[in-house]
């Protein structure tokens, strides 16, 4: 045990004394939530609209007003003709226009219906959906609002967005970073360290010595698991306060959640360095392995739901996907432990298998 | 036969189909100062490795300081002291806690430690280097902090894998005038080399090529036994022998 204490504050002492790596790690939760937070953002603002309308009538007016009124549209430009509109478009001065049909309100009432039109500009697809399905909200709101009796507007089904409102894109992105933060760390961190040692010579000394691999290979890890767990706690930290995300659920469960996060990930670190032998090899190994498919595969960046089934399929093996599921399970539908409980099994069997793999790896590299 | 502290009877490693080390047999005593000379290739590493315990003979036996290198491997761990040719202590840790560290390893009572350190660094003229990390230091000094490192928990055999390589003559005198003490206390030195003047100062020595010794006795009979006037020419004609490339 006085051994194993030993060889703890040497690695202590190794990541202190490496103080541009210590900041960085440190620092990049940080970061990242700001540049996930502000700068990168999914929602879509200052989308600059155009209105085509024949004549002015009282509800063109009100739909005009009310998309001029939420904060992410901009009326700017009014056309009473469609020629001049694409123009506007090419000129990139609009992103979408609404245009009235002929004697829109009038016709509202009449048999035929009136007609609007909705035209988007969809060189960014994705974009585009989002302001369609954005500006056909406004719209319909205004007419049933207006003439709840309209046959025309149809039966506009009345959305409600649980557990995340106001769809904020950072009730996404904060789980799917933790996965992202804890696996860079303890993964690429530790497979490095042990790496280090090989490449320096020192792993030699430490094998002729009577030290047990299993203690130089654990106390290895402590330094890292401490660090991913105070980042754990800086994100949850800004999350909450800055981005106003919830941890609805218990923090204690949330906590013993990325503890056996953090455990599959270093366990993880210590089978790529059991397989490389130069540090160089180890980070890009680890950057390869681990952080594509949890940019991928956690739902950080595209929903999983979404890609074909062969790719569902291989999302399985990722830990960060499991632990990303139940995180925003805990964290933003605030479901108990019994909802999680896949979750745990799945991940702590990963652990397990992942430990079991690289120990046995690491004694035959020994004979 | 007892005072024997390492016996090897014919030791050998094979890699696939490449014997690397091929049916030697030699015996150090104790206290003894044992050059293991031989060119690059030679097999020199790869024999220290196995009576080090960290690598597993393919046939053959060997026993160290009383423990068999195949079965006691962690019993020979206690008892051996090692220094390898590349720099041996960590970089980025202080003078005292690289001391602190291997005494920690190696199991050296709490109580002794700081004593034994501060002696140490006596003997060494190291007292204001204490706080110093060691990538600071000049080559000269990490190496011959690393060897008094390597016998700090006084272990009956310490092996020496090229332990003066890059360092300067001045330097290298000094260092073996450590080994020297280190043998007065009665620590057997296993010693492997580049430097012909330095085997002369071995007790005895061995010339391994191709994976084999080729001859073993103490410097002078060596000489006198090829009739030449140094080692080096001694080893120049054992070496030109090698088919073996780098």
């Amino acid at each position: 045990m006085k051994q194993f204490f030993s060889f703890v504050k040497k690695e202590f002492y190794h990541v202190f004394r490496d103080s541009w790596t210590m900041v960085i790690l440190l620092l990049m939760p940080v970061v990242q939530m700001i540049l996930f937070g502000f700068a990168i953002s999914t929602e879509i603002r200052n989308i600059n609209v155009a209105i085509v309308a024949p004549e002015h009538d009282e509800l063109t007016k009100m739909i005009t007003d009310k998309l001029d009124a939420v904060d992410y549209f901009t009326v700017n430009g009014y056309f009473t003709s469609m020629e001049k509109l694409d123009e506007a478009f090419r000129q990139g001065d609009i992103d979408c226009a609404i245009i009235f049909g002929q004697a829109f309100e009038e016709n509202l009432y009449s048999a035929d219906g009136s007609s609007i039109c909705l035209s988007v500009d969809a060189s960014n697809s994705n974009t585009a959906t989002t302001m369609a399905m954005y500006a056909q909200s406004i719209i319909s709101d205004c007419i049933k609002e207006l003439s709840p009796y309209v046959g025309a507007a149809g039966i506009a089904p009345d959305i409600k967005m649980l557990y995340n409102p106001q769809m904020k894109s950072s009730f996404n992105f904060v789980p799917g970073l933790m996965g992202l933060i804890i696996i860079l760390i303890c993964a690429m961190m530790t497979s490095v360290s042990i790496v280090r040692e090989k490449e320096k010579g020192t792993m030699e000394l430490l094998l002729v010595s009577p030290v047990k691999p299993l203690t130089i290979v654990i106390s290895k890890m402590v330094p890292y698991m401490v660090m991913s767990f105070v980042n754990y706690l800086t994100i949850l930290l800004l999350a909450t306060t800055l981005l106003g995300v919830p941890v609805a659920g218990s923090f204690l469960t949330l906590s013993l959640l990325s503890l056996i996060y953090i455990i599959t990930a270093l366990a993880l670190g210590l089978l790529i360095s059991s397989a490389t032998q130069s540090q160089l090899v180890a980070m890009i190994g680890s950057g390869m392995v681990l952080m594509i498919p949890v940019l991928f595969f956690s739902g950080l960046l595209f929903p999983v739901e979404g890609m074909p089934k062969v790719f569902q399929y291989f999302s399985w093996i990722v830990p960060a996907r499991w632990y990303v599921t139940a995180a925003k399970k805990l964290m933003i539908q605030g479901l108990s432990f019994r909802y999680v409980l896949q979750e745990f099994i799945v991940l702590s069997s990963m652990a397990v298998l992942f430990i079991t793999i690289s120990l046995k790896s690491f004694k035959n590299r020994l004979s | 036969m007892e005072d024997n502290v390492i016996i090897a009877e014919g030791l050998t490693k094979c890699f696939g189909t490449f014997t690397a080390v091929d049916h030697i047999s030699f015996s150090v005593k104790k206290g003894e100062i044992f050059g293991f000379l031989g060119a690059n290739g030679a097999g020199k590493t790869t024999a220290m490795r196995m009576l080090c315990g960290l690598s597993i003979p393919t046939e053959g036996k060997a026993v160290v300081a009383g423990f068999d290198v195949e079965t006691q491997s962690e019993e020979i761990k206690k008892n051996i002291g090692y220094m390898s040719q590349k720099f041996s202590l960590y970089e980025d840790l202080k003078v005292w806690e690289n001391i602190r560290l291997f005494a920690g390893i190696y199991g050296v009572p709490e109580k002794e430690i700081a004593p034994k350190t501060d002696a140490l660094l006596g003997r060494l003229g190291f007292e204001k280097e204490k706080n110093t990390l060691v990538k600071l230091l000049p080559l000269g000094w990490k190496q011959k902090l690393a060897f008094s490192v390597a016998i700090f928990h006084g272990p009956k055999i310490v092996f020496l894998d090229e332990p003066t390589g890059g360092v300067d003559p001045m330097v290298r005198r000094q260092f073996w005038n450590m080994i020297y003490e280190a043998a007065e206390r009665g620590i057997t030195v296993f010693v492997t080399t580049h430097y012909m003047d330095e085997a002369e100062y071995c007790d005895r020595i061995s010339i391994m090529v191709d994976g084999r010794i080729e001859a073993m006795d103490t410097p002078k009979n060596l000489k006198d036994e090829f009739g030449v006037e140094s080692m080096d020419e001694v080893f120049y004609l054992l070496a030109r022998t090698a088919k073996r490339a780098e």
